[in-house]
């Protein structure tokens, strides 16, 4: 264990929080202007962290790489955030919520860290409705829930189907409050390439900017990464175009764990593939299960004829429909968590019941909602879902069900973090979705955007504290020593190898081809064989990029194709990693759902004797096997027990 | 389909741009306006020449990032929708199709299709917030808010920034944008108590930045493909006339 301290408070778990606050060390006011802190990534979690430093009073500095931090991926979640509130008076708590995120996780999280993240969930939503975010309301004017998948109570808050955005916006404001104040200094289009560590301890980053290419060093008392998830490592995802893990995978480079890489999200309600020219999967949001019933043909012939495009969804009768969530699990139907509906679609298209031409799709259906609270109602609830959903499928989800398939969405592996969000290099923080630490084998929908901004709002301005009151006597320091020499040399080295190559193959093609593997071999479900075959693959595939990769321009200019360049070098490395940590995970949990470990109604079959591990994996170098180091988890206040939603 | 594209393609903001024929031929018509753009720069770097440059991020129409005219109108001619929610079956066979950037004295352009949008940034900073630092809020239900002024919030607060309305205004006036975000927050009980200030220092960063004036043709309404109204602009001239009294 060694290397893992996850420094969970002693104490009740209802205590250790508070008891960490009262305990923790703090800085002084006027110490903390004396200390610089650079935040990457300005999504819920970046612009949350920067702008509640700047108010504490530390000097922040802030990057993206977008033109403006208000475009990080954040924006684009729909569906809502969690809270523990009870505002609807239907027996909601912290332990409840505390509760269902650790089943939802499958056991595989750590109960300190959750308990927390339950416990400030509150606060969240009480700060951002002080910022403005609008979120809906009842006529009452109090503020209106909906339901997410894998709860019995309705605890999400929403904005429309913008809640991303809307939270985003309010963190950008504060962070812009902060800049126009002089506490944090903004660079946008300054993209992250390398961490700078000094005797043991992350002290800079060096940057390029992308716009004129040129590299640039910055440093600080300490660095918070919150530069979102690794999506993208399957070409075709829900994130972002520019969505990568090249600055998580720097630290690791540097000496930071990479934790539970194979935990990756499949969520079941995407539009489906289309053509090979696609370049991103549309989320339809897991609100819609609140309304919508899915479902295939009971009859083959049925779906023969749906794929053929002789008939269409609406004209198969009642009783010729199997709502086959409902009926499996008819404790939570249509709400069952994203892992457990990924899988029945996915089991319902391989027996040959897929609605579309390409025979992967079910239907979701509104039918009976519209029936039951009339046509308005539905499109004043999911309006803007439905428009995007015509926009690019041409269809109306008022006339014809909706056809939707899992696609991958989220990430619940990251960089391993302790209870105070450090990494294994003192100095490095990590919140977001690019740490590892709240949600196990399966994120409960709703709960990413609870934990970017818990813990950007509430949890790293506390502890970074406890690592900050260290550093007072350290004054600020200047960038032209050897360390940041050396990286930043590493940088350039790194450019100019890819912009050298000279070959024909373009990124994308090259991307589209690890999509594909990762998909196929390490997607919704996984084999021993297939992992096997899959990191071989990947390895091919990574030496067809280092000698054929085509990048055009130059690398001290605006180069698009060198950004996608080196984020792919990075994401051909991670796949290996993952191929790895997912065949040696021999049970199925969560989003990781093992063919060889399954019950004999073919759910996923825990092994918590030999797994109930966060596993950590350390770079020992270029050449050289990761290193696995095993962080062991104990429930001590919720039963470890199979997960069952029927 | 087969298509003709006329792309402006300019190296920085101190080079002068021009137009440059691209011909693309089999383009899928279920495929995005930025699939299109893919598939374009995919041929480009295989025959040596420089990929056309524009921003985009999301793709969902959310980010605020893609900003492209399309035959003299931003985001092209599909109503309430961004360029990269724009997909080719909204055009024919044959189609010629001139592809921009925004142009405006505030948004210069940094290459091709790309441009600098930072003045954005700037006028939010000069008010467009509530001032409440991490940790002070009371009870998200202490306050109840009318629903119809939630409604009204939220409806001018889905502004994605992508300046669509200033590219669309002759005069390269901001005031949609700043519309919303003053009318989002002066419609909420919460954002009220630092109205008049606000209005102030945003409305007079916004002449400073260059923007220019509003004369009420309604074309950034026409353009917004989030649909931000014009109510937005007569509360932002109520707000104004208020602080000012
Ligand atoms: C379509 C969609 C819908 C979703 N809906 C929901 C929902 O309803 N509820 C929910 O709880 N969750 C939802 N999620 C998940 C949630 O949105 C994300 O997990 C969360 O927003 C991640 O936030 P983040 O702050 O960690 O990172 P991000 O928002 O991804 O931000 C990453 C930031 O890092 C920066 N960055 C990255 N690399 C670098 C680099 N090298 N240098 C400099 N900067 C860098 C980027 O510029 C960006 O600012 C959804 C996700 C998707 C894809
Ligand atoms: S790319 Fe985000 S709005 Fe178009």
């Amino acid at each position: 264990m060694g290397k893992l301290q996850s420094r969970i408070p002693e104490g009740h778990i209802a205590e250790k929080w508070n008891r960490f606050k009262s305990t923790q060390n703090l800085v002084n006011p006027a110490n903390k202007r004396k200390l610089d802190v650079i935040v990457v990534g300005t999504g819920l979690a970046g612009s949350s962290a920067a702008a509640s430093l700047a108010e504490l009073g530390f000097k922040v500095k802030s990057f993206c790489y977008q033109d403006s931090p208000r475009r990080a991926h954040s924006i684009s979640a729909q569906g809502g955030i969690n809270a523990a509130k009870n505002y609807q008076n239907d027996g909601d708590s912290v332990f409840r919520l505390f509760y269902d995120t650790v089943k939802g996780g499958d056991f595989r999280s750590r109960e300190a860290n959750v308990y927390r993240l339950a416990e400030v969930s509150n606060q969240i939503i009480d700060h951002c409705v002080a910022q403005g975010v609008p979120f809906s309301r009842e006529y009452g004017g109090l503020l209106d829930n909906r339901s997410f998948g894998g709860a019995l109570v309705s605890r999400t808050f929403y904005a429309k189907g913008q809640t991303g955005q809307q939270l985003l916006l309010g963190a950008y404001q504060s962070l812009s409050r902060q800049i126009k104040a002089g506490n944090v200094t903004m660079y946008p289009r300054m993209e992250m390439f390398n961490l700078v560590v000094v005797e043991g301890k992350a002290r800079g980053i060096i940057a390029r900017d992308v716009i004129t290419g040129k590299l640039h060093r910055f440093s600080a008392h300490a660095v918070v990464l919150a530069t979102g998830g690794y999506g993208n490592v399957f070409f075709l995802s829900t994130l972002s175009m520019g969505s990568n893990v090249s600055a998580a995978w720097q630290c690791y480079r540097k000496g930071a764990l990479f934790a539970n890489p194979c935990f990756v999200q499949i969520h079941p309600t995407c539009i489906p593939v289309h053509g090979d020219y696609q370049s991103k999967l549309t989320l339809m949001s897991e609100s819609l299960r609140n309304d919508g019933r899915i479902w295939v043909p009971k009859k083959k012939e049925d779906a023969a004829r749906l794929q053929q495009g002789e008939i269409k969804g609406s004209q198969i009768p009642e009783e010729d429909r199997d709502y086959y969530l409902e009926r499996r699990y008819p404790a939570f139907g249509n709400l069952v968590p994203r892992d457990v509906a990924s899988r029945a679609a996915k089991e319902r298209c391989d027996a040959g019941y897929g609605v579309n031409s390409t025979g992967r799709s079910v239907f979701l259906d509104f039918r009976d909602a519209i029936d039951r609270l009339g046509k308005d109602a539905i499109e004043a609830k999911y309006g803007n879902l439905f428009q995007m959903y015509e926009k690019i499928t041409d269809d109306n989800p008022c006339e014809e069900p909706m056809m939707i398939y899992p696609a991958i969405h989220y990430n619940m592996g990251g960089l391993w973090v302790d209870y105070e969000l450090q990494t294994t290099i003192p100095g490095l923080f990590a919140i977001g979705e690019v740490n590892f630490s709240d949600h196990g084998a399966n994120r409960l929908g709703a709960s990413a955007l609870m934990q970017g901004l818990a813990d950007g709002y509430f949890v790293l301005p506390y502890t970074i504290q406890n690592y900050l009151a260290h550093e007072i006597r350290v004054p600020r320091f200047p960038t032209d020593t050897p360390e940041f020499d050396n990286a930043e040399e590493e940088v350039r080295m790194r450019l100019e190898k890819l912009i050298s190559v000279g070959g024909n193959a373009t990124v994308d093609s090259l991307h589209k081809q690890l999509g594909h593997i990762m998909w196929e071999y390490i997607g919704m479900s996984r084999n021993k064989a297939g992992l096997v075959r899959a990191a071989e693959e990947i390895k091919k595939l990574q030496e067809q990029f280092w000698s054929d990769v085509k990048i055009p321009g130059r690398v001290e200019d605006l180069n698009p194709e060198l950004q996608k360049a080196d984020r792919l070098a990075d994401f051909l490395e991670l796949g290996i990693l993952m191929a790895k940590d997912a065949l040696h995970r021999e049970e199925s949990c969560g989003g990781h759902f093992r063919e060889e470990y399954q019950t004999e109604e073919h759910e996923a079959l825990r092994n918590d004797r030999d797994f109930a591990y966060v596993a950590a994996w350390e770079f020992t170098g270029p050449d050289r096997e990761p290193e696995l180091h095993r962080e062991p988890l104990s429930f001590e206040h919720i039963q470890l027990k199979q997960r069952d939603y029927r | 389909m087969d298509l003709k594209l006329k792309i402006w393609r300019q190296k920085d903001s101190r080079s002068r741009g021009r137009f440059v024929n691209y011909f693309l031929r089999e383009i899928d018509p279920d495929c995005s306006f930025l699939e299109m753009l893919d598939i374009l720069n995919e041929q480009l770097i295989s025959r040596n020449e420089e990929p056309v440059v524009f921003d985009h991020e999301c793709r969902e129409g959310i980010c605020g990032s893609c900003s492209i005219y399309i035959n003299g109108r931003p985001h092209g001619p599909d109503e309430l929708t961004t360029v990269c929610q724009l997909h080719m079956r909204k055009f024919n066979h044959g189609d010629t199709i001139v592809i921009e950037p925004w142009r405006a004295r505030s948004f210069p352009v940094i290459r091709d299709l790309m441009v600098d949008r930072s003045s954005f940034d700037t006028l939010i900073r000069e008010g467009g917030y509530i001032s409440v630092n991490t940790g002070t809020a009371p009870d998200a239900n202490t306050i109840p808010v009318n629903r119809d002024d939630a409604v009204f919030a939220m409806d001018a607060a889905a502004c994605i920034g992508c300046g669509a309305c200033v590219a669309a205004c002759k005069n390269a006036s901001a005031m949609l944008f700043v519309g919303a975000k003053i009318s989002h927050l002066a419609s909420l009980p919460q954002g009220r108590v630092e109205a008049r200030k606000r209005v102030q220092d945003m409305v007079a960063m916004m002449d400073a930045l260059g923007f220019g004036n509003c004369t009420n043709t309604g074309a950034c309404e026409v353009e917004c493909p989030k649909g931000i109204k014009m109510a937005n602009i007569v509360r932002l001239n109520r707000e104004y006339l208020k602080s000012t009294l």
